[in-house]
């Protein structure tokens, strides 16, 4: 293993972090709110999944780079699309809680943010279990 | 191959649905006392459409038949509210206010967005005078009249005092007729709500006899999503008493009342209400209504009446219950800025009892609505009759905006309508032909 491929390692877990840190949180933040509808638990999802949509965006174009440079495999492109899928609906999830008020989470945005939520916990699966370096060695 | 086609068109044909979701339906109502009300449509995209400002050029705003229009002062900073006083000449509030710190991502991109549609000029904090002493339509006398002001919009004379309703302050200056300048410090009546002003006008106007001054305090957010908390003393109308200051809270849930008129058949106080966005391109209408002494409007839990608006929560169901209609719709989104009654006779023909209403113009709905002055017909003190448009050409064909119409005054010693103009900066004066020189 080289020491660039270490740091790139490096920065693509580090990206990685924030979609999983900030959707865990926006599902707790839209529990939270449908549990008392106070605005502001509303209001911290909406920046958590702007923010996990930020970074996810960034992981998934890393990923496609990744794929493109010919480093592929079935767990790969699940990393990808999982990743591909997260920007999608984080996306329709991001718009949702730009609505007002109740309309800002109810029953459809927790389930979007949930799925979010998902979709993080699976590509972080994928990349900290080593599992992604593993095949790109075999 | 054939997968890629499927993911395709099922891209597409999500888009295509959520934009049809922002599209106006044909054959709904959206004006008079019994306007229809659609079903509640949120779209996941917001169904903004902003008209792109182009100027005027060498064109003026379209009146019927026999009317002619004048740019009576251009260059302005941001003209809202207009006020004639009694030797004709003319105040202009100009100024921008707000500011509210965003709050959510949408926030941030809604302000760029918005921002499109209005004037790049600053806002001038001040109040400008105009007099026009030969009625000719050009102003010969043009002065800052009151400066350094807090975001004036709403205006008031009565009885040697000029009332001025700031958006943090309703303050007063004493006021000799001809006096082209005032640098008294002004004498504060009363504060005004103005934590966050989300909507930041405050209306004014006095009562008939001149004890009462009304102020119009709009709401601090669309529809409650900035919490409860912060609309303590919004969404009212406040009756404040001319000589202490004292004030009452005459009308709640009355979301942003932008401008307020004393009908002069009956002396009672109507106002033009904006009402709330993002539940479909036809809802909720704005409204023109008799201000009812201690009337609940609805706002945020209920619309027109007793709807329920759902992204409320908790809701109030007790409250909703006492929630009554306004008078008369206008159409949803044209925002409604300003309210001006005809009288002593006002144009002559169908302009003789009703109200000129300046529609701002809308932002929320694909098909643009307002952008023009409306003429609402009354008899005996009440609406009567469907809106006429009045001054229209605010829209060009391809729907980008010239100027977009504020506050309206009609003169009935002139015989003059005055509107105001935020985006082209202009004061326009519709007077009618031949009657009254305008060259």
């Amino acid at each position: 293993m080289t020491g660039t491929a270490g740091l790139g390692r490096a920065v693509q877990g580090l990206i990685l972090s924030f979609p999983v840190a900030l959707f865990s949180l926006g599902t707790a933040t839209d529990a939270a709110y449908l549990r008392t509808a106070e605005m502001q638990w509303s209001n911290f999802s909406s920046w958590a999944i702007v923010g996990g949509l930020m970074f996810g965006g960034a992981a998934f174009v890393w990923s496609l780079i990744d794929l493109a440079w010919g480093r592929r495999g079935v767990l790969r492109l699940l990393y990808s699309g999982a990743l591909g899928a997260l920007c999608l609906v984080g996306l329709a999830n991001a718009f949702k809680h730009s609505q007002d008020g109740w309309s800002s989470v109810g029953a459809l945005g927790f389930t979007l943010s949930a799925l979010c939520c998902g979709l993080a916990l699976i590509a972080g699966w994928l990349r900290y279990s080593g599992m992604l370096d593993e095949e790109a060695s075999r | 191959m054939i997968r890629r086609n499927v993911l395709l068109y099922g891209v597409l044909g999500g888009v295509v649905a959520l934009a049809a979701c922002g599209q106006s339906e044909k054959g709904i109502n959206e004006v008079g006392p019994k306007p229809d009300l659609p079903e509640i449509r949120e779209t996941l995209l917001p169904p903004m459409r902003i008209a792109k400002p182009v100027g005027w050029g060498d064109e003026t705003p379209r009146a019927p038949e026999g009317f002619v229009v004048t740019a009576l002062a251009t260059d302005l900073r941001i003209p809202r509210q207009m006020l004639v006083l009694p030797n004709g000449d003319i105040l202009v509030a100009e100024g921008r206010g707000g500011g509210a710190p965003a709050l959510r991502p949408k926030d941030v991109i809604a302000g760029v967005i918005k921002k499109q549609g209005n004037t790049k000029v600053n806002g001038g904090d001040r109040i400008t005078l105009l007099r026009d002493a030969d009625n000719d339509g050009r102003a010969e006398v043009r002065t800052v009249f009151i400066d350094g002001l807090n975001a004036p919009y709403g205006l008031a004379y009565v009885d040697g005092r000029i009332y001025v309703a700031e958006q943090d302050a309703l303050v007063s200056f004493p006021y000799v007729e001809g006096q082209t300048r005032i640098t008294a410090p002004p004498e504060e009546v009363t504060r005004l709500p103005s934590a966050l002003n989300h909507h930041w006008t405050k209306a004014l106007t006095a009562s008939a006899d001149g004890s009462t001054l009304y102020v119009g305090i709009g709401s601090n957010s669309n529809a409650g999503e900035r919490g409860m908390a912060v609309e303590e003393e919004r969404a009212v109308v406040w009756a404040v008493d001319r000589s202490t200051g004292a004030r009452r809270t005459i009308a709640r849930g009355i979301r942003n009342p932008t401008a307020l008129a004393i009908e002069p058949s009956s002396a009672a106080l109507w106002a033009v209400v904006n009402e709330r966005d993002e539940i479909g391109p036809q809802l909720v209408p704005d409204y023109l209504t008799s201000v009812r002494d201690g009337a609940f409007y609805g706002w945020p839990y209920s619309y027109w009446g007793q709807n329920l608006d759902p992204r409320v929560r908790p809701q109030k169901p007790e409250l909703v219950a006492t929630a009554v209609k306004p008078d008369y719709a206008l159409g949803a989104h044209v925002a409604a800025l300003g309210l001006s009654f005809a009288r002593d006779g006002g144009f002559g023909g169908v302009f003789i009892e009703g109200a000129f209403i300046g529609q701002h113009g809308s932002w929320n709905r694909q098909d643009l609505a307002g952008y023009k002055v409306a003429w609402v017909p009354f008899s005996g003190g009440r609406p009567a009759g469907e809106p006429v448009d009045f001054l229209t050409g605010f829209l060009t064909d391809n729907g980008e905006a010239r100027g977009r119409p504020v506050g309206v005054w009609f003169d009935p010693q002139r015989r003059i309508l005055l509107v105001a103009d935020d985006l082209s900066n202009t004061v326009w004066r519709v007077a009618p032909a031949g009657i009254f020189p305008a060259r």
